[in-house]
Formats: C-alpha cells, sequence, structure tokens
C-alpha cells in the first residue's frame, strides 16, 4: 500500500469511530472532545487530497472556533453530566440504525465505490498538488467567486448581531 | 485495496453523513443534535473536496470554505437560541420545545 492509502485507512476508520462515539456517548464533553478527533481526522483527509489551505482552515475554525463555542455553551449551561432524556427510546434508535444502514447500502449498491467522473474542469491543467494552494484559492475567491464571498461577509455580519440580539438576557 | 480513488471518498462521506442522520434521530439533547448537523456538515465539505480534485475544479474548494463560513454562522445563532431557550425552560429536551406545534 502507498502512503496516501495507509494515510486514507488510518484518517477514515478513526473519523468513523469518533463520529460514532459522538453520537453515541453519554457525556456532552467527550462528545465535544470526540467530535474535535473527528474533524481533525477530516483535515488529514483534506491534505491526502492536496487541499491544505483547506485543512488548515478546517483546524483553525471548525477544531479551534466553532468547537471552543460549543464546550463554553455546555459548560455555561452545566450539561457536562448525563442527562436523564438524553436517548431516544428503542423502537427510534432501531429505525435509525435500520434506515442509516439501508442508506449507506443504497448509495454503495448505486455504485458510488467505483464512481469516476469524466468531465474536466477548467482547472484540470494545473497540477493537483497546486490546485490547493492558497495562492490558487485566492485568485478564484477574489476574481471568479467574488459575489458568493461578500454574501458571506454579510451573512456573518447578520450572524453576529442576531446571536447577540438572541442572547441578550431579556429585562 | 489497492489504489485510493474518489468512490472511496464518496463512501466514507456518505457513511459520515449517515452517521449525523442518525445522530439526530437518536438524541434529544439539543446541543448534541446540533453536533450531528456539524458532523452531517462536514461529510459534505468532504464530498466537495474530493470532486474539486477529481475534476480539477476550484469551485468546489471555495464552496467549501463558503459552507465553513455558513457552519460558524449556524452554530454562533443556534447556540445562542439554545441559551434562550434554557433560559425559559431550564432544560436542552428537544421534546420540551414543543410550544410551536401546530
Amino acid at each position: 500500500m502507498s502512503g496516501i492509502a495507509v494515510a486514507f485507512w488510518a484518517l477514515a476508520t478513526l473519523a468513523v469511530v469518533c463520529s460514532l462515539l459522538v453520537i453515541t456517548s453519554r457525556n456532552p464533553v467527550a462528545s465535544v472532545l470526540f467530535l474535535v478527533v473527528s474533524f481533525f481526522c477530516l483535515a488529514g483527509l483534506f491534505v491526502t487530497l492536496h487541499s491544505h489551505f483547506l485543512a488548515a482552515i478546517q483546524v483553525l475554525v471548525y477544531a479551534g472556533a466553532i468547537m471552543v463555542l460549543f464546550l463554553f455553551v455546555v459548560m455555561l449551561l452545566n450539561l457536562g453530566t448525563p442527562q436523564w432524556f438524553d436517548f431516544a427510546g428503542p423502537p427510534v434508535k432501531i429505525v435509525a440504525l435500520v434506515l442509516g444502514v439501508g442508506f449507506v447500502g443504497a448509495l454503495v449498491g448505486a455504485g458510488i465505490g467505483d464512481f469516476e467522473p469524466a468531465a474536466r474542469g477548467p482547472a484540470a491543467g494545473i497540477a493537483p498538488d497546486l490546485l490547493g494552494s492558497t495562492e490558487a484559492i485566492a485568485s478564484a475567491l477574489y476574481s471568479a467567486y467574488y459575489l458568493p464571498f461578500l454574501v458571506t461577509a454579510l451573512l456573518l455580519l447578520v450572524a453576529m448581531v442576531g446571536a447577540v440580539v438572541l442572547a441578550r438576557r431579556e429585562r | 485495496m489497492s489504489e485510493i480513488g474518489v468512490g472511496h471518498y464518496l463512501t466514507l462521506s456518505a457513511i459520515l453523513f449517515t452517521i449525523g442522520v442518525m445522530g439526530v434521530l437518536t438524541r434529544k439533547n439539543a446541543i448534541i443534535v446540533f453536533m450531528s448537523i456539524e458532523i452531517m456538515l462536514n461529510a459534505a465539505n468532504l464530498a466537495f473536496v474530493t470532486f474539486a480534485a477529481a475534476i480539477g475544479d476550484l469551485g468546489g474548494q471555495v464552496m467549501v470554505l463558503i459552507v465553513i463560513a455558513v457552519a460558524a454562522a449556524e452554530a454562533a445563532v443556534g447556540l445562542a437560541i439554545i441559551v434562550a431557550m434554557f433560559r425559559h425552560r431550564e432544560t436542552v429536551n428537544v421534546e420540551s420545545f414543543s410550544t410551536m406545534r401546530g
């Protein structure tokens, strides 16, 4: 097996195991920490796809900022202990398991396992390890995709104002 | 298990997305439901990056950047809503938030 293959199988296994632990662990703090490990694994998988900039952003924004926010709320609301209402009843669990296994089975049966896209995009000439570089993404972001970029900035502003208004104590 | 191709990444993405859906269905703690949604967003991101690398188009990577920004906005507003709900009900059980049920 090549180095990429070893990295893929190790990171993929760890990501799936940690994601399963997120939804099965009784302690919300443990769930948050398993989710951080899962996000680090996905950042590693981005590196195996030559997307170095996105891997860095994944660690900084997801594993850093967003998960700290989650941990902060869990601690703030004093939810670090298992809650009595935590899990749905066995019927819901069985239905969820059957639906989940059926969904993955249907997708694999439909052939995503050996899917190979034939179309080649406008950047097909660029070497794959340069495609995910900061320079390539920046030039795309500030030229072809400038409008979505601006709308995203506006969305972040609105979300910031909304979060402050929602969390403010009424008097 | 020879070469790692697009199919391997897409299968992993499908498995992670399904784990997220199962989390939303089986947990009643609003914060864990939120974390399951983040797992789903990440699975979609993995599919985007896979296709961007496979067909050599930067659009997928730019889209992942935007999804991460939207996820940050969603987490901020969502957690603010959870804090506000907790002030009113003293719980984060999603079944107790049924005021708007028709």
